[in-house]
């Protein structure tokens, strides 16, 4: 076990955790975008920083991927954070102004208007899609595609991709339901990427539930087991 | 050839050649450096060949291709030896004479040589020239005497000799006590103590583990990796195989950026030779030790020279770089401990272990040993490759040895690191260089990128130049850098565009900070840099731009305006013929007309005018 | 229209295996045939995937991510301007204003012909000779307006002649 110390209480974490898991576990809450516990954590929307003390002085780290450390000291609510924490959200409501999830994190950090206007994009390439797409249900069907300012999630050459097997897991764990499911007449299409599946319509109160190639693919891997 | 197997193997073959050698044998040193190739070397060397073939003089004389000599306003470098007479901007057509002239008679062709401009005087020998005589050429020793393609070059200058000592005299422990002691921080930037990341790598946990070469060189303006490894890439390879050995890595990987075709060739021609000669591959020297050097080209991008993303392309991935902790020490390419150096560190190695720790310790300053090489570029007069102790002040390399600032103007500062880098105003030029020195001052060292800034150099421009760059090359993963950094470069473009408003500063300096804390990477955590110290030093051409709705540099198009001085005009219509708008008028002989109206701006006038009369305010 | 060479599905094979052990890497195998063709065919993607198992979406990621890959053929000729530090307080930027005024077209384009694909470039390293532009892999240094202007005007003309 490891000992550190989180917003003056003396915590205990297993070894191996992240100064988030062990927040968590101790019911201190860090607010979080791109983290979900059945992925690995990727660090990229910076909104789970808190300040660590290090010998050059304080330093912001990533609390879901910084390990938690002998002897750590960690504040997760200091000026520090509040300020780096509200400046991501101004960001991302000058990127993603109309996505609801958004317009909450920025009231809870305290963000009025954006100083900036970057986009309109509800996306906000947290990664979640791609990450679940590719780790859980390992279709591999989505990817993130070109750099910088430009990036964004997409299929192969931006059409579509056969790999895709209508799960809809990325338009489940999407934060700001940036990816539409379109459901129409039982003809299923996961944001304009996919090839359309038939979806299996249930007896009993009509709705459509789920694409049969999503069966299929589950058997086909535990099978392979 | 045989492989050789043993350290005295390895001293016999060296004496061989060396006997082989006549060291007073007249010879010609042509720089084929990438800067000096595009000034026409290739043809100046073959045109050398060719004379001294047709004179029957090619057995008692001789011609040496070698890599960058460094005095790059210059090229072509011709030096000839042993006398060191040295030529500049030498032509095909020059060739003839200098084999009749000076490699024959043995006299000086005056209207090649190097005048000082400072004294008008001209100077004949390569160790006279300024801008070589204030300079401590260590890594860069080499580069004008051998032919990189050929090992026993190398060889004779004493090449392989630190591998020698380091396998079989010396414990990979005492190699990093040795290079530990030296005090060598990284020459990528950071400067982190080598040794001590050796020594973490070597402690790390694994049996399998890796060694790299950064040589991504990504900063604009800095080009000392590429002449190294054009122009002794075995002096780097050396220092990679003591690394491994010390480490206990069996296989290693120089990662070159793709823009730099002929360093990749020699590159590829000297490991094939080290291999041949047993300085590679199994059982290096007799040692029983194995390692393997690969080279992996970079495929366009900055943010690969971040550690991790290189790592990352290594791995066929998106250059996308990874949270540390874990450190690639301890987990890195592929998961096991890999020690990434720079280029112009690995170099230093064999320096080190050949000569000690001791003699290295005593170079340089209190907590930065050894030299640095710049690439000192822009409004220079002598742009070139310089290295010079740490310690050495921005005053000695700009002046005596960059030759000053040309048209006379005066330098308005120095910007070092590149896009992570800072400006440093010339008020501070007698500060003597070191990693933190450079900190402090708000800049930093950097891979060694010099670009020196005239008085007509907008700083906001310069700014929001780097602010461009980083937005080009961000990898996007992290808010602070894909966003933040865009807002700072919409508010930088405004304001050179002259819709500069209030609080435009402040905002700037609160998000560049914010950005600097926050950011996933060293990318992104240096890239408000240029902005913040620019704001800092110059403060006032912002508020200019803002409030005035001026750019006192009289560079930013919006905030400009051309037109013609009518007392020096004399009417003779150049600038009126070539105008792409058609924005001047005016009779032959008459002065000349510019309609601000239909001005673009783009300079041609001001390019052509032979008398000066091309206003720009 | 566009002279590129004609891209044969079974090259690709050969590039892949080149009498190596084992399989080469994704971005090595992506070099060679971005060389070979001046660009990144769909098809060679979608083999080079299948035959290096790596996902469809990962080769697509890298495709794209990286300067030295094009998913568009370029042109017959590829005007390249550098930007870099110490060519843009030279003045490259009027350098790169002038070409592409010239040609017609943004960085990054390629004109309708299929004859010029503009491009800049973060630094070549050759910071003595600046502004720099690089035509087909020749270098011509020391350029300003004027002098884009006519470089650009030969190309032109050569390539009208040829």
């Amino acid at each position: 076990m490891i000992s550190l110390t989180i917003d003056g209480h003396k915590v205990e974490a297993l070894e191996g955790s992240s100064i988030l898991e062990a927040a968590r576990e101790h019911g201190i809450e860090i607010p979080t975008l791109c983290f979900h516990e059945a992925l690995e954590p990727y660090g990229s929307c910076r909104l789970c920083v808190v300040e660590l003390e290090t010998p050059r002085g304080p330093r912001l780290v990533a609390s879901c991927v910084y390990p938690a450390e002998e002897g750590a000291v960690v504040e997760t609510n200091s000026e520090m954070v509040q300020a780096s924490r509200r400046m991501t959200a101004e960001l991302l409501l000058a990127a993603a102004p109309h996505a609801k999830a958004i317009q909450e994190l920025a009231v809870r950090m305290g963000v009025q208007e954006p100083r900036v206007s970057l986009s309109d994009n509800d996306c906000i390439l947290c990664g979640l899609c791609v990450r679940a797409c590719a780790e859980i249900v390992g279709a591999n069907a989505i990817s993130l595609v070109h750099r910088g300012f430009s990036k964004e999630v997409s299929p192969p050459f931006e059409i579509g991709s056969n790999a895709c097997i209508g799960c809809t897991t990325c338009v489940f764990i999407c934060p700001t339901g940036a990816i539409k499911l379109e459901d129409v007449l039982g003809t299923r299409s996961v944001h304009d990427w996919a090839s359309d599946f038939q979806a299996r319509a249930c007896k009993i109160c009509g709705d459509h539930y789920l694409a049969p190639e999503f069966p299929a693919e589950l058997n086909e891997s535990l099978a392979e087991e | 050839m045989e492989t050789i197997r043993t350290a005295e193997g390895l001293e016999e073959y060296r004496e061989s050649l060396v006997a082989r050698r006549e060291p007073d044998k007249p010879r010609v040193s042509v720089c084929c450096g990438t800067g000096c190739r595009v000034y026409g070397s290739m043809k100046v060397i073959d045109a050398f060949r060719k004379e001294l073939g047709s004179r029957g003089l090619d057995q008692e004389m001789g011609v040496v291709s070698t890599g960058c000599h460094g005095f790059c306003e210059k090229g072509p470098v011709v030096v000839l030896k042993p006398s060191g007479v040295f030529y500049q901007r030498v032509g095909v057509e020059d060739v003839p004479e200098i084999v009749a002239e000076t490699m024959v008679n043995g006299a000086v062709i005056d209207r090649l040589t190097y005048t000082d401009p400072a004294t008008d005087k001209k100077i004949v020998y390569e160790r006279d020239v300024p801008f070589y005589q204030k300079q401590k050429r260590l890594v860069l020793d080499l580069n004008g005497d051998i032919d990189p393609t050929n090992i026993e070059d190398y060889i004779v200058f004493n090449g392989y000799a630190a591998l020698s000592k380091a396998l079989l005299q010396m414990k990979p422990e005492e190699v990093i006590e040795e290079v530990v002691h030296s005090g060598l921080r990284g020459r990528g930037g950071a400067g982190f103590p080598a040794g001590v990341k050796w020594r973490l790598c070597r402690e790390a946990k694994g049996d399998v583990k890796y060694i790299i070469c950064n040589a991504d060189e990504g900063d604009p303006g800095a080009y000392m990796d590429r002449s190294i490894m054009e122009g002794n890439p075995h002096r780097v390879l050396e220092g990679m195989i003591i690394g491994a050995w010390a480490i206990g890595a069996h296989q290693g990987y120089v990662y070159i950026r793709n823009e730099y075709p002929l360093a990749v060739e020699n590159l590829r021609i000297a490991i094939e030779q080290a291999e041949e000669y047993g300085f590679l591959g199994h059982n290096i020297l007799g040692s029983g030790f194995d390692f393997s050097i690969q080279i992996r080209p970079g495929s366009g991008a900055f943010v690969c020279g971040e550690e991790t993303a290189l790592m990352a392309s290594i791995e066929d991935r998106i250059g996308e770089p990874r949270p540390r902790p874990p450190y690639p020490a301890v987990s890195g390419l592929w998961g096991k401990p890999t020690n990434i150096n720079n280029v112009e560190t690995w170099a230093n190695v064999p320096l080190i272990i050949d000569r000690g720790a001791e003699w290295y310790s005593v170079i340089g300053t209190d907590k930065s040993k050894g030299t640095k090489i710049f690439s000192v570029v822009g409004n220079i007069n002598n742009t070139g490759l310089v290295e010079v102790p740490m310690g050495a002040t921005l005053w000695e390399i700009i002046y005596d040895i960059g030759g000053g600032i040309p048209g006379g103007k005066e330098c308005k500062a120095v910007q070092l690191g590149g896009p992570s880098g800072g400006c440093i105003p010339s008020a501070h030029f007698d500060v003597p260089i070191d990693y933190e020195s450079l900190q402090e001052l708000g800049s930093m060292m950097g891979s060694g990128g010099m670009v020196v800034c005239d008085e007509n150099t907008c700083m906001v421009e310069f700014a929001r130049f780097f602010m461009d760059f980083v937005q080009q090359e961000s990898c996007g993963k992290c808010v602070p850098c894909r966003l933040g950094t865009r807002a700072m470069l919409e508010v930088l473009t405004r304001i050179t565009q002259g819709e500069g408003r209030e609080g435009d500063i402040e905002y700037l300096l609160e998000l560049g900070g914010q950005i600097k804390e926050s950011s996933l990477c060293g990318l992104g955590q240096t890239a408000p840099n240029p902005v913040l110290s620019t704001i800092r030093y110059f403060r006032d051409e912002y508020e200019a731009h803002i409030l005035d709705r001026c750019c006192p540099s009289h560079a930013c198009k919006p905030l400009i305006q051309y037109s013609i001085d009518v007392e020096k005009c004399t009417g003779c219509g150049r600038c009126l013929r070539k105008c792409p708008a058609e924005a001047i008028s005016g009779a032959k002989k008459e002065p000349h007309v510019i309609d601000r109206e239909k001005c673009i701006k783009c300079g041609t006038c001001l390019e052509l005018c032979k008398f000066d009369a091309v206003v720009v305010e | 229209m566009k002279s590129q060479p004609r891209y044969d599905v079974s090259e690709i094979g050969e590039l892949l295996w080149n009498g190596e052990d084992g399989d080469r890497s994704l971005m090595a195998v992506l070099e060679e045939i971005q060389a070979r063709y001046r660009y990144l065919p769909e098809d060679a993607l979608i083999l080079v995937s299948e035959r290096l198992g790596v996902p469809l979406s990962q080769t697509y990621s890298v495709a794209t991510f990286y300067n030295a890959f094009s998913l568009e053929p370029k042109g017959r000729h590829v005007v390249n301007v550098c930007m870099g530090t110490a060519c843009n307080v030279r003045g490259s930027r009027k350098v790169l204003e002038r070409i592409r005024d010239k040609l017609g077209i943004q960085p990054g384009q390629t004109t309708e012909d299929g004859e010029f694909t503009l491009e800049t470039v973060n630094c070549l390293g050759a910071c003595a000779l600046g502004p720099i532009v690089v035509v087909d892999g020749t270098y011509s240094g020391q350029m300003n307006g004027s002098k884009a202007d006519a470089l650009i005007r030969e190309v032109m003309s050569e390539s009208e002649g040829s």
